[in-house]
């Protein structure tokens, strides 16, 4: 079973619809048991960072998701869901990410803001996975920030958006997009059928 | 880069989509469901729906119609039409709709923008303006926005408006020309450029789309980030496809 983190934030109703068209049992939750207890983790993000990491705090899932990433289980990130693996955010500036990887949160500086639209993503041969998930095309994006990750060697796509930025990475057992596969069409449909399969 | 859009719009009412010219002799034109899934199979890069009824009775229908689409269609959606209250987007959010488009509600009370964006998110917020090129010279060209589905003049200048929703917190502009709207005589451009240039939102032209060249045109010569079109999809004049394979050829950047 896979557990769809809710912290209490936007419409995350859209990657359960497909799950459930992909025909894969999930369960949108914010209960640490049932996190504890899922397969596969995703946790999509919408919102603000410090919000979501105050939500977070509150609802006491930091621990859980902490754990289930430590215990190697399937984890998708998805936009902030991404952002939040990091340790800061100039979104919030006195806030702290959950710091699983090193790294910063950046705004663009650039181009229409948010920016908003399809855009493509590139894989990067050196991304250390070695079974990576991604191929080159077109993925929806709603975002303001991105991810500077200290360690390249986990960046899986990049995209261009007035210079490049990180659009996925992967390591071990965590994956983590900024774009949403969940709105990207067939494209993003089969991006999830191939993270299910991990 | 980020590719230009292409968005089809479908009017809705009591569940059907139904085609009409000018708001009048509206005829049939099927299921929501099953004219989304045909446009996103063409290429449609987002789907706006229209609630042209947009009575009490009528918020139930769409909000089902919005559960369907939700559950067949994984490309953004946006939801518009007689919106008014914070209840009616989170309505319409938590049913799947990914954004919603609010037009006389902003204006009659502009703090409903401000507070939709601090409770969602800007992204999404769309803000819908209908304008009317005033009469006056050339060189101070100007736009009026019109309320209740453009019957009723506000006397606030298009281009002041733009950037005060944006101010506000609204993620993007709907931009719909009365001039040209129904005339498939291409997009009002001055209108889309002087906008599109003056806010930091992306900006969806609406309103004209006629030949391929205009939609064209509407990306290169009035910057816009997205082209809306309606008559020419729903009476198959061109499929999205034909607009996204001109459009390349020309050295715009699309979704393909």
């Amino acid at each position: 079973m896979i557990a769809i983190i809710d912290y209490g934030s936007g419409n995350i109703q859209s990657i359960k619809n497909a799950l459930d068209y992909l025909k894969v049992e999930s369960t949108i939750t914010s209960d640490p048991k049932i996190i504890e207890s899922a397969d596969k983790i995703i946790f999509p993000g919408v919102g603000s960072f410090g919000y979501m990491m105050d939500q977070l705090n509150k609802k006491q899932l930091i621990k859980p998701i902490k754990q289930s990433i430590a215990a190697q289980k399937p984890f998708l990130g998805i936009c902030l869901g991404l952002q939040a693996l990091f340790e800061e955010s100039e979104e919030s500036t006195n806030v702290k990410g959950l710091a699983i990887f090193k790294g910063k949160v950046k705004k663009f500086t650039k181009g229409k803001i948010p920016q908003i639209g399809w855009n493509t993503i590139t894989p990067q041969n050196t991304n250390n996975n070695n079974n990576n998930i991604f191929s080159k095309g077109y993925t929806y994006f709603v975002n303001s920030y991105y991810v500077i990750p200290e360690d390249k060697s986990i960046i899986a796509t990049k995209t261009n958006y007035f210079g490049n930025f990180t659009s996925a990475i992967q390591y071990k057992n965590i994956t983590a997009t900024q774009f949403h596969p969940e709105k990207s069409g067939e494209f993003g449909l089969k991006l999830l059928r191939s993270w299910l399969k991990c | 880069m980020l590719a230009k859009r292409i968005i089809p719009c479908l009017d809705v009412k009591n569940n059907r989509v139904v085609k009409g010219k000018n708001f009048e002799n509206l005829v049939d034109a099927g299921n929501p469901v099953e004219l989304a899934k045909k446009y996103n199979k063409q290429g449609a890069d987002e789907l706006i729906f229209l609630d042209i009824t947009a009575s009490i009775e009528n918020r139930k229908t769409i909000i089902e119609m919005v559960k369907l689409v939700a559950k067949q269609i994984f490309i953004p959606f946006t939801v518009g039409g007689g919106i008014s209250t914070i209840e009616d987007i989170r309505n319409l959010l938590s049913a799947g709709a990914d954004k919603v488009s609010i037009n006389s509600a902003a204006v009659k009370n502009i703090k409903l923008i401000e507070e939709a964006a601090n409770t969602f998110g800007s992204q999404c917020i769309v803000i819908a303006i209908d304008a009317k090129k005033k009469i006056g010279p050339k060189e101070k060209e100007s736009w009026e926005v019109y309320v209740n589905s453009g019957k009723i003049p506000t006397g606030i200048d298009a281009l002041e408006w733009a950037k005060k929703v944006e101010s506000l917190g609204a993620g993007e502009i709907l931009l719909t020309s009365m001039n040209k709207d129904g005339t498939k005589s291409g997009y009002d451009n001055d209108l889309t450029n002087i906008i599109s240039k003056a806010v930091n939102i992306p900006v969806i032209a609406s309103g004209g789309a006629g030949t391929l060249k205009s939609i064209e045109e509407t990306f290169k010569n009035g910057k816009a980030d997205a082209a809306l079109a309606a008559s020419i999809f729903h009476y198959d004049t061109y499929t999205v496809k034909q607009v996204k394979t001109y459009l390349k050829n020309k050295q715009v950047e699309v979704r393909e």
